[in-house]
């Protein structure tokens, strides 16, 4: 630049925090008017919990239930915690494929060269899929209720449905990453079930752990869905909290304070 | 950090470009453009697929950082001040980037509020451009609905929200049927109308000839000409006179009456005679004037006198000896995603 060039200064380029609360806002707007236009969206969040709630207790109850010292009605007031422990995970995993495409289209190129933060985008997306978890949760409890499920502590109940909704955000964080990162959406889907699937059978959620060999047990222990299947069994229910809900909590931090950074980075810098 | 002041800096230009370089892997996407675009004009950046353009817009408006190089946007400087420069640019892609499954109308709201416009302006403006884009109608139809034509106007409107001061436009009327290139390129000349500055991408030198004022022809990352659409035009040999006479034995002695008019100076009459007809390179519409006189005064029936625009081919293969790299059509119909996937 030759020195007869002048220079003005400029303002502030930085967000404010009440622009990243309008923008985000914008663009939950944007995701729920998609459920709007495309109703059938919400199939995988109302009809999750009926199947899920239907195939075992009808399935596994009786005999899980005899084990557990009761029948199916006993197995109801078991598995239905374990359930709620699902309904973020399950989420989750629609996140990463629907992003991912959502990531292709040209509209992605629109948000990355205007003035808003790169976050938002993820952020909106998060905030409208927790919103479809708890959907899912609601459609879960009728049901519960309706195949008998007890509830005796409905503060537990809600202690329960918030911690699912953290847990789940931060299990959404990991899925917003591959979202970004891996090139289809099928291989997000195929990671996805690949990473799930040892975690929700090799843990709490179904059955209990007392029956599962050693090393499978210290596994479960440790597994956040198991301990979040826990927690949410002793806050419903009655039972021991502390350790499920600390594992939880511990997870929750971890996978939100190193993948949420991640993904906007990513985010922000693939092109 | 500080911006650029546009009104002392003299030469007002909207948009600087020096050394930009940009290789994937081998592939020496932009290698060493200098570009300037004076404010308040039309700039057309004009060259085949894989030449480099979008990697430039891209790069103009953030999606991308350079190797290296420099580029100022409306006084700010595209690697430091992203954010302010977010603010002035509009962005047209070659593919539309607006919501597919959102109504027209939800998308423009969308921008407006993204831009930090109020509710209540953000609705206005979106009711306005939907208006001036002919849109009203669509409105509240997802816009996957829409069809091309419809789709590109409203990726333009989307554009203007902001009242940018520089609008990228990418390739826009690809992919689109004549008829509804024209609409396009009605659009774009409003725009311009309001003091918009343009950097438009193109593989058509009937829309660079149509839009832009001046012209920088690009091939393998590098710029290989530019000026002023008449300069180049006058390098290329401005447009061609196919003249076909009644009688194909006329052939000849038309081209001789041509060729002793000696309008061009530049390049001599060819006869095509596959096609009977007689082929006169002119620069302006008095020298159209001058062949049909000429024409007539020798007494020779014409059945038929078309102009022609050089294509893309021609004018690189009058600027470089070569022809272009990829394989051209004459309309636009190729759909596929120009250079290496970014």
């Amino acid at each position: 630049m030759s020195a007869a060039t002048a220079t003005v200064p400029v303002a502030d380029a930085r967000i404010s925090l009440r622009g990243h609360l309008r923008h985000t806002g914008a663009l939950i707007r944007r995701n729920l008017l998609w459920i709007r236009q495309d109703p059938e969206s919400m199939f995988d969040a109302v009809l999750f919990p009926v199947i899920f709630t239907l195939l075992f207790v009808y399935v596994f109850g009786g005999s899980i239930g005899q084990s557990l010292g009761g029948g199916q009605q006993q197995y109801v007031q078991y598995v239905i915690p374990g359930l709620l422990a699902m309904m973020g995970m399950n989420m989750a995993q629609g996140v990463g494929t629907g992003f991912n495409t959502d990531f292709n289209s040209g509209v992605m190129d629109r948000f990355r060269s205007l003035p808003i933060g790169r976050g938002s985008v993820l952020f909106a997306k998060i905030v409208v899929e927790v919103m479809r978890m708890l959907v899912a949760c609601v459609i879960l409890m009728i049901v519960a209720v309706l195949v008998g499920f007890d509830i005796t502590h409905w503060t537990g109940l809600f202690a329960s449905v918030g911690l699912a909704a953290l847990f789940g955000s931060a299990l959404m964080w990991v899925f917003l990453t591959l979202g970004v990162v891996m090139k289809s959406a099928q291989s997000v889907q195929a990671m996805g079930f690949l990473v799930l699937m040892p975690l929700q059978f090799g843990s709490s959620i179904f059955a209990p752990t007392n029956s599962m060999p050693g090393w499978l047990q210290n596994f479960t222990k440790y597994n956040p869905l198991s301990s979040l299947a826990d927690a949410a069994r002793g806050l419903m229910v009655g039972g021991p909290v502390a350790h499920g809900l600390w594992v939880t909590l511990a997870w929750t931090v971890g996978l939100t304070a190193v993948m949420a950074p991640y993904a906007i980075h990513k985010f922000r810098t693939k092109s | 950090m500080t911006r650029i002041d546009k009104n002392s800096s003299g030469g007002g230009n909207a948009v600087t470009v020096r050394g930009m370089v940009k290789h994937y892997g081998e592939t020496k996407a932009l290698d060493g453009v200098d570009l300037d675009v004076r404010e308040g004009t039309v700039m057309g950046v004009l060259g085949p697929n894989g030449a480099g353009k979008t990697t430039l817009v891209r790069i103009l408006s953030t999606l991308l950082k350079p190797d290296s190089g420099e580029a100022t946007v409306a006084g700010y400087d595209v690697l430091h001040q992203p954010r302010q420069l977010r603010k002035v640019i509009g962005l047209t892609g070659q593919y539309a980037s607006v919501d597919e499954k959102l109504p027209g109308w939800e998308n423009l709201y969308m921008i407006g509020r993204l831009l930090d416009l109020p509710r209540k302006e953000a609705r206005a403006r979106a009711d306005e451009l939907l208006e001036r884009f002919s849109l009203t109608e669509a409105a509240k139809r997802p816009v996957s609905t829409y069809s091309g034509g419809m789709r590109r106007r409203l990726d333009l409107a989307a554009s203007m929200i902001g009242r940018p001061e520089v609008l990228f436009l990418d390739e826009p009327t690809t992919g689109l049927d004549p008829r509804t290139r024209n609409e396009v390129w009605d659009e774009v000349k409003a725009m311009v109308g309001d003091g918009v500055t343009v950097l438009l991408t193109t593989q058509y030198m009937e829309e660079a000839e149509q839009l832009a004022s001046e012209l920088t022809v690009v091939d393998h990352g590098k710029v290989i000409a530019r000026g002023a659409i008449d300069e180049l035009k006058a390098k290329v040999g401005g447009r061609t006179l196919r003249v076909r006479p009644a009688d194909p034995l006329q052939l000849r002695p038309l081209a001789n009456a041509l060729d002793e008019l000696g309008i061009t100076g530049l390049a001599t009459t060819t006869v095509d005679a596959e096609r009977g007809a007689v082929l006169v390179p002119i620069l302006s519409d008095e020298q159209l004037t001058a062949v049909v006189g000429a024409v007539t005064a020798r007494g020779i029936t014409i059945s038929s006198i078309t102009t022609e625009l050089p294509s893309l081919d021609e004018v690189f293969l009058s600027l470089t000896g070569h022809r272009a790299s990829a394989p051209q059509d004459t309309v636009p119909t190729t759909d596929t995603r120009e250079e290496v996937a970014v």
